[in-house]
């Protein structure tokens, strides 16, 4: 049985990863998770310089998933290098080094010093809802995406993944703009913006009054819009949104994802890359999938 | 290697001691290495309320590998309703222990203030139990109903307060330092925010060593999800920014630490 895929020219071991910013870097995780187990950890987002992020509260528990508004908080680029590549690097898992932003050239300049970096891909952030600059602002507009996309690709070394938002009326539209920008894989969906009101003290929950919604609530738009998009472009999808079982991961590659990202479940179930892992496994054996690539996309 | 996980603790008692305040015994391995001021994620057994509630340590009984925990239920269609309604043998879903608990070794044969206010009162009694020294308990309530009272009186000098003044000094716990013009060499505490605000503030005037344990809104519990930060003093060695995790890196402070 062979559980290998191929993510725009690499070899991961496994179909999966972890959404950004729900697994640090790994390092909180490796009491729970043997990430040599893991396809390819995909990092918070770090930008150029350090990112203080919201005020709090920053998350709230919503029906069947959460809200967050944490903004992008990061160390900044250098100490990511200095301290969470290495740390990466001991074990045997791809590195995706997620990218955030304020400015095109915030993106660049993170983009550049990542070149010379013993990392494998690059996932863009031009969908995060939770950030006044930058972000989701890039990740509306097809036109602002395609430019964005040909931006970074000029200085990026390694693949790029272009992290798109489902907060668009058509979302096809921009995965075709990034794909015609040059990205080498599209990752989907990111949060969903939503709100929650304390009605005892008539206030926001969240400080920053609006956050993004994650969780099994919003898998079934998640599977909806990765089988979209595999309609729409050839390039390969990472799909992410609300997996928290092996049957939610196998439903997104059957809708099309090439590999698929585990985000919120890993708060509350911080073994469950695991046992997402073996599920695939189990479920291959099942019904005697030679290759876990045979599966992408078979429901048409 | 990769040893911890989701743990199904097993009720063994669960009683109400006061209004939405409620008592429970649960067997669980994480009576082994649990220290006063450490908390448990606990999960609620319905799916449509997936994040843990991070709920404080309130005894540890190591010999027969129970926790107690005391907690205040919410409101209706809450995770701590449900928990309220738990019986003896129900499963309950746990990770933990989780933080990193107060230093016991920095009170050793000091005279101390050990702190609570509301929600905040149970931590403060396994580290009253556990600590070796001259215990001053100052334990503070909206009302009547002082919960723990008896337990504490057995493990110090009690000071309480009470905000509409039925029992002890009227008002809140720095009240009933001023009234009793009580002294300490170290602080030890737990509370709503405005309380430890005036602690730290108190401490700091008087130049006394003080450690906070603070709350904020989670959702991982184990410092991923950077949900629960406060602002602290100096540039974090992990956030790089003045950001500290109150999961991970607390929810014990040094005062001088945190910006409350």
């Amino acid at each position: 049985m062979n559980m290998k895929v191929n993510i725009a020219g690499v070899e991961w071991n496994n179909p999966v990863t972890v959404a950004s910013g729900t697994f640090g870097s790994g390092a909180e995780f490796v009491d729970y998770v043997d990430l040599n187990r893991l396809g390819a950890v995909t990092t918070k987002g770090v930008a150029n310089v350090p990112w203080p992020g919201n005020a709090t509260p920053r998350v709230a528990e919503t029906f069947g998933g959460m809200m967050n508004a944490v903004g992008l908080q990061n160390p900044g680029i250098d100490l990511f290098c200095e301290r969470d590549i290495p740390f990466l690097k001991q074990y045997d898992t791809k590195i995706i080094v997620n990218v955030c932003g304020r400015s095109t050239e915030d993106y660049c300049e993170v983009v550049e010093r990542l070149a010379n970096e013993d990392v494998d891909m690059l996932e863009i952030n031009i969908s995060c809802p939770n950030v006044k600059e930058g972000g989701i602002a890039f990740g509306q507009n097809p036109k602002a995406a395609e430019e964005i996309t040909k931006a970074v690709k000029k200085y990026a070394k390694q693949p790029v993944i272009m992290k798109l938002s489902p907060n668009v009326t058509d979302i096809t539209e921009m995965a075709k703009a990034v794909e015609a920008g040059g990205a080498d894989a599209v990752s989907l969906i990111n949060t969903l913006t939503g709100m929650k009101i304390d009605i005892n003290r008539r206030q926001f929950v969240l400080a920053n009054k609006t956050g993004g919604v994650s969780g099994p609530a919003i898998h079934p738009i998640a599977v909806r819009m990765v089988y979209q998009v595999a309609n729409a472009i050839k390039l390969p999808i990472i799909g992410m949104g609300g997996i928290a079982t092996a049957e939610d991961a196998i439903e997104m590659i059957l809708a099309g994802a090439s590999a698929v990202s585990v985000g919120t479940a890993n708060f509350y179930n911080p073994t469950v890359t695991m046992e997402i892992v073996d599920g695939i496994e189990a479920y291959m054996k099942k019904y005697s999938f030679e290759n876990v690539a045979d599966m992408v996309g078979l429901v048409k | 290697m990769p040893d911890k996980k989701k743990e199904t603790a097993i009720v063994v008692s669960q009683e109400q001691i006061a209004t939405d305040i409620f008592s429970m015994w649960i067997r669980t391995e994480a009576a082994e290495t649990a220290r006063p001021g450490q908390f448990i994620s606990m999960y609620t057994n319905d799916g449509s309320k997936l994040l843990p509630r991070p709920i404080s340590i309130c005894e540890i009984d190591k010999e027969n590998g129970m926790l107690r925990v005391v907690y205040r239920v919410t409101g209706e269609n809450t995770g701590t309703k449900q928990f309220s309604k738990m019986k003896a043998g129900d499963t309950l879903p746990i990770i933990g222990p989780l933080g990193n608990g107060f230093p016991l070794e920095k009170a050793e044969g000091k005279k101390a203030f050990l702190m609570g206010g509301g929600i905040g009162v149970p931590p403060i009694l396994e580290l009253a139990k556990q600590l070796n020294c001259e215990k001053q308990i100052i334990i503070g309530y909206r009302d009547a109903e002082t919960f723990l009272r008896k337990e504490f009186e057995e493990n110090g000098t009690v000071y309480i307060s009470t905000e509409d003044g039925s029992v002890g000094t009227k008002g809140n716990v720095m009240d009933a330092i001023r009234e009793n013009a009580l002294t300490a060499d170290i602080i030890m505490a737990c509370g709503p925010t405005p309380m430890l605000r005036a602690i730290k503030n108190f401490a700091e005037e008087h130049g006394i060593e003080c450690y906070v344990s603070m709350e904020e809104r989670m959702a991982c519990g184990i410092g991923a999800c950077l949900g629960c930060v406060c602002k602290s003093t100096e540039k974090d060695h992990h956030t790089n920014v003045h950001n500290k995790r109150c999961c991970k890196d607390g929810p014990v402070f040094l005062s001088t630490e945190v910006e409350i």
